[in-house]
């Protein structure tokens, strides 16, 4: 067990190292990043303070061990356009995101799992092509037009909900409900695939052999089985959630993390693009080694496993 | 993550019985959709009634014909610069094609060769190969491509690029795996006892065999990759102004969405969803059709 998690933390560590180096590289490959860390308009004299500043005249391993540091510091750099650490920036958006996410999440586990369980048990019926067209447009469906279109009906034509902002439960229904489509969807497959090899199972064939009713069949013995994948698999799809949401944010003006990326882009904030970037990466290493080991701790086949 | 038979298409079922009773469950409407697309796109210079760059400051907002207010010059309306919107969804037609194309192509470049020289070779080289995907499987692949964007500048070409390294990595992991099985046939052995150099092998007895799964996925991808390049060019670092991209639309069109001008997002919203969603079903028929092993993904 302890070699398994050592070995899973070294994995993670190497990759947040290979993430670092992704991340430096790119910026310094494509160009100057002095034009990327200065404000716009600037003058020479700036681009040469910054140059200094940042070490870019030193050679690329420094540079390299002065951004590592840094980092490692907590220090993501100074936005142009608040004037504050991206640090602190994120951080006091984190917590809008993460309510949206929590919703969203809610929303698409209420939806896929009772449906994804309809549709198993109705497999090849009328409800099962129902689910199936519901999966296939959430996943072809970009959410931020789901989204607007949401504003219009809900918003421009019925004025039953708040187009933009936060602040009640109200502004949380449209976010989260274009957020969540496509990870209900998702959920909604897994759901089915799960239940139906459940389903099939030995066990499942015993309760009904022993007279059990069909209800309780789905209820006792094969619903909680059928639902570790989809939990395990809701879990990442939170973190994700929090980095894909940065359009349904644009689109509602939800202050979270994926509305400072856009303001990042559109005030040519750079410092705030990449260190969005980093803290995303961190955090789905992050969640992912802590699922590796969770798993461990459930099924000793798989720490015992190379 | 799903079973079989997930290329149900509803209408298909119930309209087309005599048609599919031939063609089995080939998933007709949307590979005509899809033709469709393409060849508005190749015919764009033809087809679309206006200049879709240009149009006419006197003729702004114009709704669609059938509205008050519009007329049968503009078919679905013009945009806040005057600009017929159906040119521009003809046109944006050409932008979605030509990015989803290229840039799964390119994905599946680097993603196959690079899934093929680690599961043949093994050793480091496949111990670096899939550290380095399990590294971008870890970037948030939505945020790494604003971020890349955000860097390089926007144009339609650094997009695809930009799609491209962010989209190899299921490739790579797919075809790692099927290698790693393929290499333990008779006939890479009798090639490796026929002296063949490794990259002949690779190159012309693995390559073949795995291209069918690469095509596949490319397949599914495609949507995926339809949805990016939209949502880039919908927060503005995707295909640059004028030009016209469906995303793009959108973003202009979400201004006069309060005031109720429908047509400028939900015109190039359908056209958007249309085509990944022929695409997806049609992935979907592929997968299930020629590949069972991918069935699982």
């Amino acid at each position: 067990m302890k070699q398994y998690i050592s070995r899973r933390v070294g994995y993670s560590l190497l990759s947040l190292f290979l993430l670092s180096l992704t991340i430096f590289f790119f910026v310094r490959v494509t160009g100057d990043p002095a034009a990327l860390l200065v404000e716009p308009g600037a003058s020479q004299a700036d681009i040469d303070a910054i140059h200094h500043q940042f070490g870019l005249d030193r050679p690329l391993w420094v540079q390299y061990a002065i951004f590592m540091s840094s980092l490692l510091h907590g220090d993501l750099g100074q936005s142009f356009y608040y004037r504050m650490p991206v640090m602190g920036l994120y951080l006091s958006r984190l917590p809008n995101s993460l309510i949206l996410a929590v919703v969203a999440m809610g929303l698409s586990l209420l939806i896929g799992i009772p449906s994804g369980i309809l549709a198993a048990v109705r497999v090849g019926r009328f409800w099962d092509s129902v689910g199936k067209v519901f999966a296939l447009l959430g996943l072809s469906l970009p959410s931020f037009w789901v989204g607007l279109v949401l504003i219009l009906v809900f918003s421009v034509y019925l004025g039953w909900l708040p187009s933009s902002g936060a602040g009640t439960p109200l502004h949380l229904i449209m976010p989260a409900f274009a957020l969540g489509w496509y990870f209900a969807a998702a959920h909604m497959r897994l759901t089915r695939s799960s239940m139906l090899d459940v389903l099939g199972s030995e066990y499942v064939k015993l309760a009904r052999i022993k007279g059990l009713p069909q209800s309780l069949v789905i209820a006792k013995h094969a619903f909680k089985n059928a639902l570790i994948p989809v939990l395990t698999l809701a879990g990442i799809n939170l973190v994700i959630m929090v980095n894909v949401a940065v359009v349904v944010e644009t689109v509602f003006a939800w202050p979270g993390i994926g509305r400072l990326l856009y303001e990042g882009i559109a005030f040519r904030d750079f410092p705030v693009v990449q260190g969005v970037v980093i803290m995303g990466g961190a955090m789905i290493v992050t969640v992912n080694l802590l699922i590796d080991i969770l798993y461990a701790v459930i099924d000793p086949r798989i720490r015992l496993e190379r | 993550m799903s079973t079989q038979a997930e290329t149900i298409v509803l209408p298909a079922r119930f309209r087309w019985r005599r048609v599919s009773l031939r063609l089995g469950d080939f998933p007709l409407i949307p590979t005509l959709i899809l033709v469709g697309v393409a060849l508005v796109a190749i015919f764009a210079n033809v087809l679309a009634p206006h200049n879709p760059e240009i149009g006419s400051l006197a003729a702004r907002f114009r709704p669609p014909f059938w509205q008050t207010g519009g007329n049968t010059r503009y078919l679905l309306g013009t945009d806040q610069l005057g600009r017929d919107v159906l040119s521009r969804l003809i046109f944006g037609a050409r932008v979605s094609m030509v990015v989803g194309f290229t840039a799964v192509i390119f994905a599946g470049v680097i993603g196959t060769t690079l899934g093929i020289v680690s599961g043949y070779l093994g050793g480091w080289v496949d111990q670096v190969i899939m550290r380095l995907t399990d590294t971008w499987l870890a970037l948030p692949a939505l945020t790494f491509a604003i971020f890349l964007a955000a860097i390089v500048g926007p144009s339609m070409w650094n997009i695809v690029i930009i799609l491209g390294i962010t989209y190899w990595t299921r490739y790579a992991r797919v075809i790692r795996g099927e290698v790693l099985s393929l290499k333990e046939r008779e006939f890479v052995r009798l090639a490796v006892v026929a002296g063949c150099s490794k990259w002949t092998i690779m190159w012309r007895h693995i390559l073949p065999n795995v291209i069918n799964s690469a095509i596949v996925l490319g397949s599914l991808m495609l949507g995926v990759v339809i949805i990016t390049e939209a949502t880039l060019s919908f927060l503005g670092v995707g295909v640059p102004p004028p030009q016209p991209a469906w995303g793009l639309m959108l973003s202009d069109g979400k201004q006069g969405l309060m005031v109720g001008r429908w047509w400028l997002t939900v015109f190039p919203g359908c056209c958007i969803m249309l085509m990944v969603l022929s695409a997806n079903l049609i992935g979907d028929w592929l997968r299930v059709k020629f590949d069972p092993q991918l069935r699982q993904l």
